[in-house]
C-alpha cells in the first residue's frame, strides 16, 4: 500500500542553523503516528515544513502521491492535509461558529463530511459556546476548537502539534477520544508529543526524533518494549 | 453664537465626517488584511472624483435624473475598485513580505505615477461635477439654509458602515477577511487562497476610496491636490481609530468632523492643528488608537546598519573623496558647483534620516519637518530679526532641534507603522502652518532674500562652507553610530523588549536619536535656504520626506555610504530627466517601484552583497 504522506530526507534551516537533518517518515491511510522527542528536537519544525510554513528541502515529499514541495500552504491544505498548530492560533475576535466557518472547505471524495452537528457531538462543550469569542475560551476549549476547525475542511490526514500541551488532564482525555474518533472516521493523524503516556495510548506507530534526526521508527509496541532506548531518548 | 449656527456647523461636520469615514474605512480594511498602509489610497479617491466628474455629466446627457447620477457615482467607484485590483496584482502582491518602509515607498511610487496619469487622462484643469438632480435646492433648518446634498452625505456614512458591518459579519468573505486580519498564515493553513482574499479586499478598499471621491463632485471640484490632502486626513482617522478597525474609523471620523467644524472658530487658519492635538492626545493615552491592538508582528523585519569595524581602506577612500570634492571649485563650472552644493545638502539630509531608520529602526515618514524647520528657522531669523547668516544658521539648528524634541516626545511612544504615520502627520501640520500663517511665513510664496554673508556669497566659497559643515556633521553622526549610544539604538531596533530587559531606556534613547537626527536635518535645511535664497512650504511637504527616503533606499539602508551615494544618483538623475520630459513624476514613481522590487538592498548594499557573496 502506498503511504498517504511520504516524507523522505527532509531538511530545514532557520538562517544558518540547520534544525532538521534528513527526516524520513511515512503515514498510512487511517493510521495514528506519534512524533516524539524532547523540547527543541524538531517536532514542530517537521510539521511546519510539511505544511510549507517554513522553507525546507526534501528528496521526496508527497501527499496522496502528489509532490507538495514548493506548493503554497493553502494548496497543501486543499489537498486534504489539515494542520493544528501548537499554539492553536484561534481567531480570538471571531466566534466559535465563525472560527469553524473559516475552516470549512468544499467536500472532497465520497467521504461523509464533518459538519457542525457531528463536531458538536464530538466536542459537546463547543456546542454550548457557539456565539462566544475565541479569546474568551480556556486553553482546552481553544484546543478543541482548533481541532474542530481543521476537521471542517474534511482532511484525510491531520498534523496535530502537541495537542496535550498546556491543558487540564481531564481535557487530555477528551483529546485522546477525539484522536480515536478521527481514526475511526479514517482520518490519519501525525501528532507531535512530549507527553509520552498520551502518545503511547493512541499511536499505532512511533517515530522518535532527536536533535533533528530520526532516532527510531516502528510500532508503538516495539518502542514500549525497548526500555533502554526509551530511557535514553525520553528519560522515562 | 446662536443655536441655529451651532446646528448648521454640527451638520456640516457630520457631512465631512461621513465622506472621510467612507474613504478611511477602505484604507483601514486594506491595512487590516494586507498589513500594507496604502499611500495610494488618496490617489484612488482622486481618481474616483475625476472619473465621476467626467462620467456623470455624460450619463446625464442620456437621461437626466437621479438614477443616472447615482449610477454614475457607483460606476465610478467600481472602476476605481478595478484599478485597486490592478495595483494589487501588479505590485502589492510582490511586497507583502517586505519591510514596511519599502511598502510605503512603493505605494508612494504609485501616488506619483497616478498624479501624472490623471493629468494625462483628465487634463490639467479642475473639474466641477454636476449637482445631484432633485437635491439642488437647499433645505431650511432653524431658519438657516443648508444644502440638501449634505444631508444625503450625512446618511451615506452610516449606510456604508452598516453595509461593511453586514459584509464582515454575515458573509463568508467577511469572516475570512476578519480571520486574515488576525492571522494570515493560519488562514492559509486552513486552505484559503490568500491571493484571492487580498485581491478582493483591495477591490473593496479601492471601491470605498473611489466612492468617497465620487461623492465629492457636487461639493468640490476634482483637482490634482486632493490625493495628498485626503491621505493625511485618512492617516489621522485610521491611527486615532486604531489601524484595521472599522468602528474605530467611524468614531474617529465623527470626532474629527466635529473638531474641524468647530475648530474653525478657534484657529480660523488651520483646523489641522486641532486635529493633530486630538491625535497626540489619543495616542498618548492609547498608543494603538481607540480600537486598535498593539502591533505584534512587524519586529522581524528590521533592516539596518550592522556592526562593522572602520577599515584603513575605508578611511583612505573617504579622504580621497573628500579631497576630490574640495578640489571641485577648481574646475570653475558655476552650474556644476550649484548642483554639487545641493547634492551635499541632500546627502546630509538623507544621512540624518539614516540615523533614525538604519540605526534606530524608526521609519520616519516626515523627516521633511526638520529639514523645513531648519530652513524656516534661518529664514525667519533673517526676515524678522535681521540676523546675518552666521547667526541665522544656528537659529535653524535650534528650531529644528526643538521641533524634533517636541515631535519626538510623542512619536517615540509608538512603533512601526504608527510611528511612520504620526511623523508624516506631524510634518503635514507644519506644512499647513507654513502655508496658512501668511503674516509670518509668507504663505505659499515663502520668504525670499535669504542670502549668505558677503564672504560666503561667491559660489565656490558657499560650496566649501557646505562641504565643511556637511562633512563635519556626517563625521559626528558616524561617531555617534559607532558609539555605545549607537549600539543601544541598534539593540532596540533589533528587539525592543530584549533591549529593555537589559536595562536600556528605549524611549529615552530614541528620543535622543530624534533630536540628533532632527538637528542634523535642520543644518541641511538651513544650508539649502541660503543656497537658494528663499524658503517655501514645499520644503516641509511629503515629497521632500520621500526624496530623503528614496535617496536612502537607492543607496541602501544597511550602509553608511548609502545615503550619500543615493543623494548623488537621485539628484543627477532628476537633473537629467526633468528637462526632457513633462512626466518626471511618472518616471520617478516607476523608478521607485522598480527599485523596491529589484534592488531592495539599494545600490551600495547590493554591491556589498555581491562582494560578500563571492568572498
Amino acid at each position: 500500500m502506498s503511504p498517504l504522506l511520504d516524507v523522505h530526507e527532509l531538511s530545514a534551516s532557520y538562517g544558518r542553523a540547520q534544525v532538521l537533518f534528513d527526516i524520513s517518515l511515512q503515514v498510512q491511510p487511517g493510521e495514528v503516528v506519534a512524533l516524539i522527542g524532547r523540547n527543541g528536537a524538531g517536532k514542530t519544525t517537521t510539521l511546519k515544513a510539511i505544511m510549507g510554513l517554513v522553507s525546507a528541502r526534501a528528496d521526496r515529499l508527497t501527499f496522496k502521491g502528489q509532490s507538495i514541495v514548493g506548493r503554497p500552504t493553502y494548496g497543501i491544505a486543499r489537498l486534504g492535509l489539515g494542520y493544528v498548530p501548537e499554539d492553536r492560533r484561534i481567531f480570538t475576535d471571531l466566534t466559535v461558529a465563525e472560527n469553524l466557518e473559516v475552516g470549512r472547505q468544499a467536500q472532497r471524495g465520497g467521504r461523509s463530511p464533518w459538519d457542525l452537528t457531528r463536531l458538536f457531538a464530538l466536542f459537546p462543550n463547543l456546542a454550548e459556546m457557539r456565539g462566544r469569542r475565541g479569546g474568551h475560551m480556556s486553553g482546552g476549549e481553544q484546543q478543541m476548537l482548533a481541532i474542530a476547525r481543521t476537521l471542517m475542511g474534511n482532511p484525510e490526514a491531520i498534523l496535530l502539534d502537541e495537542p496535550s500541551e498546556g491543558i487540564a488532564p481531564v481535557i487530555v482525555q477528551t483529546m485522546a477520544q477525539a484522536v480515536r474518533a478521527m481514526k475511526a472516521e479514517g482520518v490519519a493523524v501525525l501528532l507531535s508529543e512530549q507527553n509520552w503516556a498520551f502518545a503511547a495510548a493512541i499511536a499505532d506507530r512511533t517515530c522518535v526524533i532527536e536533535r533533528g534526526s530520526v532516532r527510531f521508527q516502528g510500532t508503538t509496541a516495539d518502542f514500549l518494549k525497548d526500555e533502554a532506548l526509551r530511557t535514553e531518548t525520553l528519560g522515562v | 453664537m446662536d443655536l441655529s449656527f451651532v446646528a448648521i456647523q454640527a451638520l456640516s461636520g457630520l457631512a465631512s465626517a461621513s465622506s472621510l469615514f467612507i474613504t478611511a474605512c477602505g484604507l483601514t480594511l486594506v491595512f487590516g488584511v494586507t498589513r500594507i498602509v496604502n499611500f495610494a489610497h488618496g490617489s484612488l479617491y482622486m481618481v474616483g472624483a475625476f472619473t465621476a466628474a467626467t462620467l456623470v455629466p455624460w450619463l446625464l446627457e442620456f437621461s437626466f435624473g437621479p438614477v443616472s447620477f447615482w449610477a454614475g457615482i457607483l460606476l465610478s467607484a467600481m472602476i476605481v475598485g478595478l484599478l485597486g485590483v490592478v495595483i494589487e496584482v501588479l505590485l502589492l502582491r510582490r511586497i507583502y513580505g517586505a519591510p514596511e518602509l519599502f511598502q510605503l515607498l512603493a505605494t508612494f511610487g504609485v501616488v506619483l505615477v497616478l498624479q501624472d496619469l490623471v493629468v494625462q487622462v483628465f487634463g490639467p484643469q479642475d473639474i466641477l461635477g454636476p449637482r445631484a438632480p432633485g437635491l439642488r435646492a437647499p433645505v431650511e433648518i432653524l431658519g438657516r439654509r443648508f444644502p440638501s446634498y449634505e444631508l444625503v452625505l450625512i446618511a451615506a456614512g452610516p449606510v456604508v458602515l452598516g453595509a461593511v458591518w453586514w459584509l464582515l459579519r454575515r458573509t463568508r468573505f467577511g469572516i475570512l477577511v476578519r480571520a486574515a486580519t488576525q492571522d494570515r498564515d493560519m488562514v492559509a493553513a486552513l486552505g484559503v487562497n490568500q491571493a484571492l482574499l487580498f485581491t478582493g479586499t483591495l477591490f473593496l478598499g479601492a471601491f470605498l476610496a473611489g466612492l468617497g471621491g465620487a461623492l465629492q463632485i457636487p461639493r468640490v471640484a476634482a483637482n490634482t491636490g486632493m490625493d495628498l490632502s485626503i491621505i493625511a486626513e485618512c492617516f489621522v482617522v485610521t491611527v486615532v481609530g486604531g489601524m484595521g478597525s472599522v468602528p474605530g474609523a467611524f468614531l474617529a471620523a465623527l470626532i474629527i468632523g466635529q473638531l474641524q467644524a468647530f475648530g474653525i472658530l478657534i484657529f480660523p487658519k488651520s483646523t489641522l492643528i486641532v486635529v493633530f492635538l486630538l491625535m497626540a492626545l489619543v495616542l498618548a493615552v492609547r498608543p494603538s488608537g481607540f480600537f486598535g491592538r498593539p502591533e505584534i508582528l512587524a519586529s522581524g523585519h528590521a533592516v539596518g546598519i550592522v556592526s562593522r569595524r572602520p577599515t584603513p581602506y575605508g578611511r583612505m577612500l573617504a579622504a580621497i573623496v573628500l579631497a576630490c570634492l574640495a578640489a571641485l571649485p577648481l574646475l570653475g563650472d558655476a552650474y556644476l558647483l550649484k548642483v554639487a552644493t545641493e547634492i551635499l545638502v541632500f546627502a546630509l539630509f538623507a544621512f540624518s534620516l539614516q540615523l533614525l531608520i538604519g540605526v534606530g529602526g524608526l521609519v520616519s515618514f516626515g523627516h521633511a519637518a526638520f529639514f523645513g524647520l531648519g530652513a524656516y528657522g534661518s529664514a525667519l531669523a533673517v526676515r524678522w530679526l535681521g540676523a546675518p547668516m552666521e547667526a541665522a544658521l544656528p537659529a535653524g539648528l535650534v528650531l529644528s532641534g526643538l521641533g524634533a524634541a517636541l515631535i519626538g516626545a510623542f512619536v517615540v511612544r509608538l512603533s512601526g507603522i504608527y510611528l511612520a504615520m504620526m511623523t508624516l502627520a506631524a510634518a503635514q501640520i507644519l506644512y499647513a502652518v507654513a502655508f496658512q500663517w501668511v503674516e509670518v511665513t509668507g504663505g505659499d510664496n515663502g520668504i525670499v532674500g535669504i542670502w549668505p554673508s558677503a564672504w560666503a556669497a561667491p559660489r565656490d566659497a558657499y560650496y566649501w562652507l557646505t562641504l565643511i559643515l556637511t562633512a563635519a556633521t556626517v563625521f559626528v553622526l558616524t561617531r555617534v553610530i559607532d558609539s555605545p549610544f549607537g549600539y543601544t539604538l541598534r539593540a532596540a531596533r533589533d528587539s525592543e523588549s530584549r533591549a529593555e530587559a537589559i536595562g536600556i531606556a528605549v524611549r529615552q534613547q530614541r528620543w535622543l536619536a530624534f533630536v540628533l537626527a532632527g538637528a542634523a536635518a535642520g543644518i541641511a535645511g538651513s544650508l539649502y535656504a541660503f543656497s537658494r535664497g528663499s524658503v517655501d512650504p514645499s520644503l516641509l511637504g511629503i515629497p521632500t520626506s520621500v526624496d530623503a527616503l528614496t535617496m536612502l533606499l537607492l543607496g541602501g539602508i544597511q550602509t553608511i555610504a548609502g545615503p550619500l551615494v543615493g543623494s548623488a544618483v537621485l539628484h543627477t538623475m532628476r537633473d537629467q530627466v526633468m528637462p526632457v520630459t513633462a512626466l518626471w513624476r511618472l518616471v520617478l514613481g516607476s523608478s521607485i517601484i522598480a527599485m523596491v522590487l529589484i534592488f531592495p538592498r539599494g545600490l551600495v548594499g547590493t554591491i556589498r552583497y555581491w562582494r560578500e557573496d563571492r568572498a
